[in-house]
């Protein structure tokens, strides 16, 4: 079933409704409970290859569902340690737990100063309450 | 809601997927009313759209239907369509939406004595009834596919044909506009779910029905697009020598049905490698694969045959599959 809509504090937001969890110098890429809601329930990820990187606001990958396909916008310029196969094999993981099992992928960041260019929790809901 | 034909039309409702596993497994409730009807009249009238649709309307008797063609000078298909023979003086034709215009001004140009046609399309309401536990679920006894039949339902006057756009036993139901909200909510509250757009088009792709503009149109012939079928190739109708010539020399292209057997969703308008273009494609709910309908070289139709999609730049592989994709188990 799917999540309730929820944006947890503890994360960094991007406005192309993607969210990143900051671990030391890694971090943790994925969409947002908006992004996945827009996009209904996903079927397909298009994983990055793993050993790529990302450049903070360009696309890493794809995101499907039955109607629709979009780009997923890094929030953050990394080198690409990890991609979640959980959400490869299963994408629904990103409809039912966006902020947990479906997770897209884990980074190194190359420039850790972009952290402070993205939005808090309040700042991305109120971005989010702009667009409905 | 999108706008779909100058109609405001809802894409999902609880979720394309949840929809269409109603549909396969219980009941869902599509409003069609977008589609077009259209009466055709007169002592003539059988004798007319004989000479214009490419399948038998001799074979029909009173109640009975059938899916046919309305073909161009070329073969190609000006719309596909279902004709109901409510007597040998009157036929109903219940036309996609985006052709309703087509049609009609095709029809009203080659009209003959004694033939009268007569656009109705904003008098019906219709509603599709559909999935294994439809008639049970709406109270009607079982009857012939593409029969048709007046009966009452929850009060309402309605047409109760045994047609459908999903591959499932389910009917189609015709009303008067202005009964459309009490049919529906009836429907709704005997347990039907209500269904989308999104999972019509997922529904009908399972099974390779032809969607207009997609996968047949006036530039293809229905020979080529797989629909000889439907088509009455000794009697005489617009195209047909054509059609005749394609099927005798064997068409250049076929329209086929394949799976995908890497992680990809074809969608219409990606080419295929060697020759050939998606006209339509999407997630398969039953299979969890991609699966799409295509034009490509007749050398290369064969079922088993690979197909290598472009996917945005990514070459993706599947492979041709018999029609229909999806198959109910026994």
């Amino acid at each position: 079933m799917a999540a309730p809509e929820s944006y947890p504090d503890d994360l960094k937001y991007h406005p192309e409704h993607d969210w990143a969890r900051i671990e030391g110098d890694e971090a943790v890429l994925g969409i947002t409970w908006f992004a996945q809601d827009a996009l209904g329930d996903l079927v397909h990820f298009e994983a990055p290859a793993a050993g790529s990187s990302t450049v903070r606001g360009e696309a890493y990958g794809e995101v499907e569902s039955v109607k629709a396909v979009s780009d997923v916008i890094a929030p953050l310029s990394g080198e690409i340690l990890e991609v979640n196969a959980g959400a490869v094999d299963a994408p629904e993981a990103v409809n039912d737990d966006p902020y947990g099992a479906g997770w897209l992928v884990r980074i190194r960041m190359t420039a850790p100063a972009e952290v402070d260019d993205l939005l808090d929790a309040a700042a991305y809901r109120a971005l989010v309450d702009d667009q409905r | 809601m999108v706008p779909f034909a100058g109609w405001e039309m809802p894409v999902q409702y609880a979720g394309v997927i949840p929809e269409h596993v109603a549909v396969r497994t219980g009941c869902g409730v599509f409003d069609v009313s977008h589609m077009g009807q259209l009466h055709v009249e007169g002592p003539s009238a059988v004798a007319f759209l004989q000479a214009q649709l490419a399948n038998d309307l001799d074979r029909l008797g009173d109640g009975e239907a059938q899916y046919t063609l309305l073909t161009n000078e070329t073969g190609g298909i000006v719309d596909d369509l279902i004709a109901y023979r409510l007597s040998g003086h009157h036929v109903l034709l219940v036309v996609n939406a985006g052709n309703w215009e087509a049609v009609v001004a095709w029809l009203e140009e080659r009209e003959i004595r004694g033939s009268a046609v007569r656009d109705a399309s904003n008098d019906y309401a219709m509603l599709a009834v559909q999935g294994p536990g439809s008639i049970e679920l709406l109270g009607l006894p079982d009857a012939a596919a593409f029969s048709h039949a007046m009966t009452e339902i929850d009060g309402v006057e309605t047409m109760v044909c045994r047609t459908g756009y999903t591959g499932e036993k389910g009917v189609e139901l015709l009303c008067p506009t202005e009964d459309a909200e009490r049919l529906w909510d009836a429907v709704l509250a005997r347990g039907a779910a209500p269904c989308g757009l999104g999972a019509r088009d997922t529904l009908r792709l399972e099974v390779c029905y032809p969607l207009h503009g997609n996968d047949i149109t006036p530039e293809t012939d229905a020979i080529s697009a797989g629909l000889g079928w439907v088509c009455a190739l000794e009697k005489e109708f617009t195209g047909v020598d054509v059609l005749r010539r394609v099927k005798e020399e064997g068409p250049a292209r076929r329209l086929v049905a394949f799976v995908m057997d890497e992680k990809a969703i074809p969608r219409q308008g990606m080419a295929i490698d060697g020759g050939g273009v998606v006209t339509s494609g999407t997630h398969s709910p039953m299979l969890d694969r991609g699966i799409g309908l295509a034009y490509v070289p007749a050398d290369r139709a064969a079922p088993e045959s690979p197909v290598v999609v472009d996917v945005r730049g990514k070459a993706r592989a599947g492979r041709i599959v018999k029609k229909p994709i999806y198959r109910k188990e026994a």
